[in-house]
């Protein structure tokens, strides 16, 4: 996000570091408070980690045990995205998780499930009979037995979701800083002052360490707590939004001791994601798919969804969980002063991000800062319209105001140059940026037909060159020369 | 919101919409012609290659050249262009239709008709239609995406080239990105031969050094940030072998796997669609199950070449008119795709008139025969040097041939090649 490269070294009360759905949601909530925040992210923009590859569900609050605190984020933070959306105006459907039992022996599985979401205080949440399941999402196969439902489960846009927050935090003075990596802290007097590998230097009071998959790397370079982020791999096939396939509801099967399963998920854009898998890995920038994830994905999503076909893929992608332990480990570090760890958010982490952000605020509290509430906080932003949500009588008006939305960039996913622009100007100026805030590039043709048109409309809106453009960031440059 | 009427509306303007509306105008037909980009001629513009009319004008011109020629047509007609004109809507349920479009300059347009002809074309396939693992960066094309960005943007996609897939796009491209300077290190196509036609293997491979790797299977594209190279796995008998596969560093992918037709629009209207060809399932006019909306060019089925696609789509701007002038088809016998065949278009032929039919193989062939039969008995057969599923197979059937026509409620004309 190039605005952001203006800022340069600064004073601050907080340094929030990680922009992915954490660090977003720690950040917007401080920004209601009398108080200097940085947000600080290593990659070109934000939600380019974690956050971006991921199922995009609100969980239904039944599949962890109260014991953990993630449990409790899980139910408490699950709650909080109808108030967020209409604040916020991200995707996002309450649109319910079923989870199916395909055998008798699972439905034993279904039962401490719904123990669970009982104790856990998940609102709703109903056992079903076969019949009952098959009417609420018809498109079940016929060989389950039964199992549960979830009304307050949901799905959500994640990427829409953090611009929004990273927006909402910006507007109420939070300082964004991207492509700022980390390489050192030191604590110097009452301050910690952080250095990026291109030189640039922040200083804050406190530091709260929201990195993700690098939440281990950023504990050592502040001489806290040793730990070791796992990485685990989750691959995922998305579907076209015209499948026969496309379910109602989120669906889930009996999970196993290590994994949630694999879910089919319908987004909330309307395509249906399949996905994902579970698999360890050392190397937390391998992003690559392999043949035999991706059939055990087929496999295992037309068992519970029979009418999925090969033929509706239009792409596949891979995210990677950040695992440490069973729980999250959110807490003040007992080795560096005037830091909060926030490590080892996988799921439910997006579901519970906005409860970590009040975690978060109140720990900081706890270790010392002092919180003033703003007169003036506000909390909306601008609402952006998107073409294939209005009507064609709504849409008339908005080309007359602006003849760009007339123009119809993205064909599959209907998005107008207007749309592309504004994501250039909230600072989205990678291929990949633009496809997350506007989904061009998104939909069946995966951008065969529009990334000639976007690449046009950067260069115009951006005066940046060929070679500067790049799909996200560094190293990732789009284009191989000029004729 | 503005609104006109027309008899009929022909939704693409490149030479199957254009064609298709020029028979139409002949016919004394009000003509509306609407295309998404700037102007018309859609994809032939960027295929500035020669090879393009030896059919339809009798001699070799470029994409462009061959656009322009149809496009003066156009100009001198009374037909109607709505150029930067998105259709997002087709109301097509009854007599009177209406398409929804979108346009900069006039904002929602609704154009009433009661003829729709259909000519949006085909798109790529993509890395996910064909489910290529291994990472996502940058430098993963499209061939037809890749040859916008050099013939029309001046851009060049990046400098050593892997071209998975020998469509001919993908072999047109091989030879540009020669042309230009750029490396390209293999052609790599599943099959055991390849999937453009023969003149493109020999014209822009063969004359280029560019290695064709037939029977191989992209496995895996590799590279973090920017595409570093692809594995490539040999097909022994139908099976992988991954003790042989290898790499091959190069910088940019371009993926020519194949076209499909872009039949959104005609979905969302409720047309039924022909699974072998992903186009609309139609009559022997072209007619699809909505009346008065008809199909012709690359949406209805995938073409070799564009002299075709004008063949076909000027009967179809023909029968639209028919159709307007109250004249159905009389004695429609459906087509049975028999041995050896993966698809015959249309999928019904009428037994009372002169039919013109395209049809593809689904295997390579010398000395075959193509069989035509009329309720199982033998009507007509047909010697073909060569057949392969590349090169695309047109067959006319009068209605002499079909005997004295058929003595059945419901005809079967079956075709199959032996």
């Amino acid at each position: 996000m190039s605005p952001s490269r203006e800022g340069i070294e600064g004073r601050f009360d907080v340094a929030v570091i990680g922009a992915g759905v954490s660090g977003a949601c720690i950040a917007r909530r401080l920004s209601a408070y009398e108080l200097r925040v940085a947000l600080i992210e290593k990659e070109e923009d934000v939600s380019f980690g974690v956050s971006k590859a991921n199922s995009g569900i609100v969980h239904g609050g039944f599949h962890h045990n109260k014991k953990y605190l993630k449990a409790r984020l899980e139910v408490q933070g699950g709650m909080m995205f109808d108030r967020l959306k209409a604040e916020l105006d991200f995707p996002f459907v309450r649109c319910g998780i079923v989870v199916a039992a395909m055998h008798d022996d699972e439905l034993r599985g279904i039962g401490q499930l719904y123990s669970q979401g009982v104790e856990n205080g998940a609102i709703g949440i109903e056992m079903c009979s076969r019949e009952r399941l098959l009417e609420l999402e018809p498109r079940l196969s016929p060989d389950c037995v039964g199992g549960l439902y979830a009304p307050g489960g949901g799905i959500i846009e994640p990427y829409r979701f953090v611009f929004s927050l990273v927006e909402s935090a910006r507007k109420n003075g939070v300082v964004l800083f991207t492509g700022w990596k980390l390489v050192s802290a030191a604590r110097e007097e009452l301050a910690w002052r952080l250095r990026s590998s291109d030189g640039r230097i922040v200083e804050a009071s406190y530091v709260v360490n929201a990195a993700g998959l690098h939440a281990d790397d950023v504990s050592r370079a502040f001489g806290a707590e040793d730990f070791r982020i796992q990485g685990r791999k989750g691959e995922y096939y998305l579907l076209d939004r015209l499948t026969k396939a496309k379910p109602d509801r989120v669906v889930f099967p009996v999970p196993s001791a290590s994994s949630k399963g694999m879910l089919v998920i319908p987004t909330v854009e309307g395509t249906v994601l399949l996905g994902p898998t579970a698999t360890s890995t050392d190397d937390k920038e391998d992003f690559a798919t392999s043949r035999v994830e991706l059939e055990t994905i087929l496999r295992s999503a037309k068992n519970l969804v029979p009418a999925i076909s090969e033929s509706d893929v239009i792409t596949s992608f891979a995210g990677i969980r950040s695992v440490l332990g069973e729980d999250f480990y959110i807490d003040v570090s007992g080795k560096a002063p005037a830091l909060i760890q926030v490590a080892g958010i996988q799921s439910p982490g997006l579901t519970a991000s906005p409860a970590i952000g009040e975690y978060v605020k109140d720990l900081l509290k706890k270790a010392g800062l002092r919180l003033v509430e703003k007169a003036d906080w506000d909390p909306f932003v601008d609402k952006v319209p998107r073409a294939k949500d209005l009507t064609p009588f709504e849409l008339d008006e908005f080309v007359k105001a602006d003849p760009a939305f007339g123009n119809i960039v993205c064909r599959c996913e209907r998005v107008t140059e207007a749309e592309i622009v504004a994501a250039i100007r909230r600072g989205h100026t990678t291929l990949d940026g633009i496809k997350y805030f506007t989904r061009a590039q998104m939909g069946r043709c995966q951008g065969g037909f529009c990334t000639y048109r976007i690449l046009k409309i950067i260069m115009r809106e951006t005066g940046m060159a060929w070679d500067e453009i790049t799909k996200r960031g560094e190293g990732s440059r789009v284009l191989g020369g000029e004729l | 919101m503005r609104e006109f009427s027309f008899d009929a509306v022909v939704v693409g303007g490149g030479a199957a919409g254009m064609a298709a509306a020029l028979a139409l105008d002949s016919r004394g037909r009000t003509v509306a012609l609407v295309d998404r980009e700037a102007g018309l001629g859609g994809i032939l513009l960027q295929c500035i290659h020669n090879g393009f009319g030896l059919i339809e004008f009798d001699e070799e011109l470029s994409g462009p050249e061959f656009a322009e020629r149809i496009e003066e047509g156009v100009r001198k007609s009374r037909i109607e262009a709505f150029c930067a004109a998105t259709v997002i809507d087709l109301e097509a349920a009854g007599e009177e239709k209406t398409l929804v479009c979108v346009s900069s300059s006039l904002g929602i347009l609704r154009l009433k008709c009661r003829v729709v002809v259909l000519a949006m074309g085909c798109r790529e396939r993509n890395r996910g239609n064909i489910r290529i693992p291994g990472t996502r960066p940058a430098g993963v094309f499209t061939a037809g995406l890749a040859q916008r960005l050099v013939n029309i943007e001046g851009y060049l996609p990046g400098r050593d080239i892997v071209i998975i897939g020998s469509g001919d796009i993908g072999l047109i491209m091989a030879r540009r990105m020669s042309w230009v300077g750029c490396e390209v290190h293999a052609v790599v196509e599943i099959l055991p031969y390849p999937s453009g036609l023969t003149r493109n293997i020999v014209q822009c491979l063969h004359d280029f050094d560019i290695p064709l790797y037939l029977s191989h299977l992209t496995t895996r594209i590799y590279g973090r940030d920017r595409v570093e190279g692809v594995e490539v796995t040999p097909l022994e008998n139908g099976a992988l072998v991954p003790a042989k596969a290898f790499e091959i560093p190069c910088d940019t992918v371009l993926l020519s796997v194949g076209l499909v037709p872009e039949n959104e629009l005609s979905k969302k209207a409720g047309i039924d669609i022909n699974p072998a060809t992903n186009g609309p399932a139609v009559d022997s006019t072209m007619m699809t199950n909505l009346g008065g909306v008809f199909a012709c060019g690359n949406v209805l089925h995938v073409h070799d070449l564009v002299d075709f696609v004008v063949e076909e789509s000027r009967r179809a701007g023909g029968y639209a008119a028919d159709w307007l002038d109250g004249q159905r088809p009389k004695a429609e016998a459906r087509v049975k795709i028999g041995a050896n065949v993966r698809y015959v278009s249309p999928g019904r032929v009428d037994l009372a008139r002169e039919n013109k039919i395209y049809l593809r193989s689904l295997v390579v062939k010398n000395d075959a025969t193509l069989e035509v039969r009329l309720d199982k008995a033998l009507v007509r057969s047909i010697r073909k040097n060569h057949v392969q599923p590349s090169e695309m197979i047109s067959l006319e059937l009068k209605p002499g041939e079909l005997g004295a026509g058929s003595s059945r409620a419901e005809p079967v004309v079956e075709i199959s090649i032996r």
